[in-house]
């Protein structure tokens, strides 16, 4: 990910504090952010993500720090963690669980698979078969998983980070649009700068510093959390600005298809997150802007003869052509 | 230029060009449509144009071939055929945003001269749907990135914002007697009926579905075998055909009515000739019209444009019961020496009878109840045709009925004529008319009895009854001749075809046939006194500016009502004094974010500035709405901020 659409507002943000943002997840993108140098940015989108019951969807190439930050997160939010390595022979019942048959009680009992867990690292989602794939996805829209006929409800809260290979890679199978959807964000982590990368390299190994790590919050904290975020205030002028966000995709020729209306719902959903990391109880224009980029690149393509573009290119066309109303 | 534009503007003229395809001469289509091709592949391939040289040579041998195949170059034709080659060539010259202009107006020029040729309701609507592609393309020279959806719509909502416009100028446009573009040649290539009969000529015009005309009666209408619309009478007789030969002098016409008449009005396709048509026997005339010696209504001049009138008729009349010697040896005459066989039948009945109703009756008798059959296909006939037709192959239309019958009673001393015209037609429930079809022509007689006059006698109903009582159709044992909609269609087909012609005669009345009498009354109806070309312009004049001031004031609400919302007009005010500064904030720059940049920008005014932005957002964003102090505390701060402290 390169520089923030308002990258003039370097965090964390000195001003714009009408209420200071809670200590525990103050205290929680700190100890994050000593593991992850230099990705302030990706590490408040992920928050943001979990904050606002989405899901996350981190694309990039291997070795950037994708796994790390997903166990960061976890270790310090104090979620039960689960990865899930997807591969080309992975099975729905791999991830969602199995019933045996017990032969001294002479009845089945289900072992619960992977996903049964708050946080869930569903690493490289590309290279399962869409069977799979669309195992785990279902369980991410309804937030409970059917097995055998019976209905289990899965941890609360559920948290799934995906993490996909760019899709040009030999032997993958790229989730579909209507997939991709189902991700509130998504994000690239990119290379370190160079600083953060010589830390990264002379400092202690990054497995270690995980392991340290203590957990931060209260699972009643962070559920509070999540509650607060539907409950920031959308004022009349920010909904039409979105509006204004969503008629100029669907009226200019850059793009194939204009956002949908759940489109918007995400990119308000995630703005309210994000105005309460920032420590405000109302939404402002700027919270849009900063979350465009993770909520809108997924979810709208470029036409043909307009210039392929990076995510964030793509992003930052789209604000400067919207004028705040 | 962009890409698109230049294929839309290629589309608008071809959607220009394609209905005018079927009356250009070939090359000139064939060569338009290479050009456009030629285009297509150019910006396709993204070529550059071709020289101007090479245009101007297209140009002048183009011109030069229309004027030598037209011999003029001049005159309507000619003029819509140099247009179309132009517009084509104009985009292969299409270098500046001002060249589609031009092809764009040309267009819409272009478009309208498709109503030299049609004025239909297809037609129409083609030319709606050109108009809509060429405002869109015009759109595109406008706004280059717009959506094709968008594109569509918003040239549909901008057609549907002249309607007003074009409503007033429909009404309120003075009108002019006949059509603006009344030329002779205009006229129709018409089938109808001609005032000549020959064997096969009425056969032949009944497989022709078109529309004859159209009525509607004002009250109830007669019984369908009592709907006789005389047209041309035919006297003279060579043996073949039935022509009107040459009365010796014109007289008016008498006669006496004995029924209440029936009035009805009808709308008359063009046919090219003079006469109109009308129940037996006219009573009241509509105006520019006459009778003529043998009943006939008769026009000015040829019907080369569709014709309303009004009119009444009496079924039952003594017609001309005072006829002359001259008149009467008139309908005697037989060609000589043919038919011998007729001749000596006639001689037979004539000396068994004298009373020339019994002698219709002996005639009608004998088609009756000799095997006589009712065809579409009749064997032709020799030299003594009516011979070969009464006694050998027994079997013809109406006009050999209404031939054979007249030879008879002419041979038998009964002065009588043959009358053609239409007979019958179908009841449009849909829009309450009768539609009167080239199917419905008929042929049939009238003979002159002392004391009562001219008599219809029609000779078909005696062989097949249902010819007059239902329809053609009905009447011929093998009517596979017939088109497929006068056989027997689908309930559902008819009644398709019903509404279609319901919706195509009111179009004729309301659209095409909104002639000045009709703007006339439409308008005293509305309320305008004293109608007056002059009246009308000025109110045309009036109507136009309130539409458009209208329209303006809708479309201009948004600038003056902009922002009732104090708190976010003030932060606008000091954006724009910020902006004469030279630090503007853009469009879609938050306030939080423009304040931390003008602060960095300039130390000086970054407290302040973020202080107001802060407030600002709150008061704009916020949940709790501003009350009236802290409103009116920031709109004094934003009054007292000093831009120009950032020099």
């Amino acid at each position: 990910m390169g520089k923030p659409p308002h990258s003039d507002s370097p965090f964390p943000l000195p001003t714009h504090h009408f209420q200071t943002m809670s200590q525990p997840l103050h205290r929680v993108i700190q100890q994050t952010e000593q593991v992850i140098v230099g990705k302030p940015m990706q590490i408040r989108y992920a928050l943001a993500c979990l904050l606002a019951r989405g899901h996350l969807l981190i694309e990039d190439l291997p070795g950037v720090g994708k796994t790390t930050l997903a166990h960061v997160l976890a270790r310090s939010l104090g979620l039960q963690f689960q990865r899930i390595q997807f591969t080309s022979d992975l099975l729905p019942a791999d991830i969602l669980g199995v019933s045996v048959y017990q032969r001294d009680t002479a009845d089945f009992k289900f072992h619960p698979g992977p996903i049964f867990a708050q946080m869930i690292l569903a690493d490289e989602v590309n290279r399962a078969t869409p069977k799979a794939q669309s195992a785990l996805l279902e369980a991410m829209e309804e937030q409970q998983v059917t097995i055998e006929g019976v209905t289990r409800a899965l941890p609360v809260p559920f948290f799934v980070i995906a993490t996909q290979n760019p899709s040009h890679q030999i032997g993958t199978f790229p989730l579909p649009e209507s997939q991709l959807d189902r991700f509130l964000m998504r994000i690239q982590l990119g290379y370190p700068d160079a600083q953060a990368e010589r830390g990264l390299l002379s400092g202690v190994d990054r497995r270690e510093l995980v392991a340290r790590l203590r957990p931060q919050m209260e699972l009643s904290e962070l559920l509070a959390l999540q509650k607060r975020v539907q409950e920031v205030y959308v004022s009349e002028p920010l909904l039409d600005y979105v509006q204004a966000i969503l008629k100029h995709t669907r009226e200019s020729a850059n793009y194939e298809h204009g956002l949908s209306p759940r489109a918007g719902l995400a990119l308000l959903a995630a703005a309210r997150a994000w105005a309460l990391l920032d420590g405000r109880d109302a939404v402002i224009p700027e919270d849009v802007q900063a979350v465009l980029p993770g909520v809108a690149s997924h979810r709208l393509q470029k036409t043909q003869d307009s210039q392929p573009s990076h995510d964030d290119t793509l992003a930052r066309e789209l604000i400067t052509a919207v004028a705040i109303p | 230029m962009d890409k698109s534009l230049i294929y839309s503007l290629i589309l608008s003229i071809l959607l220009v060009l394609a209905p005018h395809m079927e009356h250009l001469p070939l090359w000139v289509s064939i060569m338009c449509t290479a050009l456009l091709a030629w285009r297509t592949l150019l910006n396709y391939r993204a070529l550059p144009l071709p020289p101007r040289w090479l245009l101007l040579l297209i140009t002048l041998v183009g011109v030069a071939v229309i004027g030598k195949s037209y011999h003029t170059l001049f005159g309507r034709e000619v003029g819509v055929t140099l247009l179309m080659m132009l517009a084509t060539l104009k985009l292969l010259e299409l270098r500046s945003s001002r060249d589609a202009m031009a092809i764009i107006y040309l267009s819409c020029f272009i478009i309208i001269t498709n109503f030299f040729y049609s004025q239909s309701i297809p037609t129409a609507l083609l030319m709606l749907l050109s108009l809509i592609v060429i405002v869109a393309s015009w759109l595109r020279i406008q706004a280059p990135n717009i959506r094709l959806r968008s594109q569509l719509r918003l040239a549909s909502i901008m057609l549907i914002q002249s309607v007003p416009l074009m409503l007033v100028l429909f009404v309120l446009f003075p009108r002019v007697q006949g059509p603006l573009w009344g030329m002779p040649q205009d006229a129709y290539n018409s089938s109808g009926l001609s005032d000549e009969m020959s064997p096969g000529s009425l056969s032949k015009l009944s497989l022709s579905e078109a529309v004859a005309f159209r009525v509607t009666y004002a009250t109830s209408a007669p019984a369908r075998d009592q709907m006789y619309w005389r047209g041309p009478v035919l006297w003279q007789y060579d043996g073949r055909t039935w022509t009107r030969g040459t009365a010796g002098y014109q007289y008016a016409p008498q006669f006496t009515e004995a029924s209440v008449p029936f009035e009805y009005s009808v709308v008359l396709e063009p046919h090219n000739k003079r006469w109109l048509y009308a129940l037996d026997m006219p009573a009241t005339l509509p105006a520019n019209t006459r009778l003529n010696t043998d009943f006939q209504l008769l026009n000015n001049a040829p019907v080369n444009a569709r014709m309303r009138y009004q009119m009444s008729s009496t079924l039952r009349y003594h017609a001309n019961a005072e006829e002359t010697p001259a008149q009467l040896q008139r309908g005697l005459q037989l060609p000589p020496r043919l038919n011998p066989r007729t001749l000596a039948l006639a001689q037979m009945w004539r000396v068994q009878q004298s009373d020339p109703a019994e002698l219709v009756k002996n005639a009608l008798r004998y088609f009756n109840q000799e095997k006589f059959s009712y065809t579409l296909e009749p064997p032709l006939l020799g030299r003594d045709g009516v011979d070969e037709f009464l006694f050998d192959t027994r079997q013809g239309f109406c006009e050999h009925y209404a031939s054979a019958f007249v030879y008879l009673m002419r041979a038998a001393g009964v002065p009588s004529r043959v009358v053609t015209g239409y007979q019958g037609g179908e009841f449009n429930a849909f829009g309450n008319y009768y539609i009167v079809r080239q199917s419905d022509a008929h042929a049939w007689a009238e003979v002159w009895i002392a004391g009562l006059g001219w008599v219809r006698v029609d000779p078909t109903a005696a062989i097949a009854p249902e010819r007059v009582e239902r329809n053609l159709a009905s009447a011929l044992k093998d009517n596979t001749a017939l088109s497929f909609m006068a056989r027997n269609p689908p309930a559902w087909l008819s009644k398709l075809r019903l509404n279609i012609d319901a919706l195509s005669n009111s179009w004729n009345m309301w659209v095409l046939g909104y002639d000045p009498e009709r703007q006339f009354a439409l308008l005293t109806r509305l309320g305008m006194e004293d109608v007056s070309w002059q009246r009308m312009a000025r109110n045309l004049m009036l109507g136009l500016a309130v539409i458009l001031a209208v329209l303006a004031a809708l479309m201009f609400r948004h600038l003056f009502k902009r922002d009732p919302d104090r708190v976010h007009a003030a932060w606008l005010r000091l954006c724009k004094r910020m902006t004469k500064v030279g630090l503007p904030r853009a469009a879609h720059e938050g306030a939080l974010d423009y304040a931390q940049r003008v602060g960095s920008l300039r130390p000086a005014l970054a407290s302040e500035l973020q202080d107001i932005a802060q407030r600002y957002v709150q008061l704009r964003y916020g949940v709790v709405p501003g009350d009236k102090q802290s409103v009116q505390a920031f709109i004094r701060s934003v009054a007292r901020f000093k831009a120009r402290k950032a020099r």
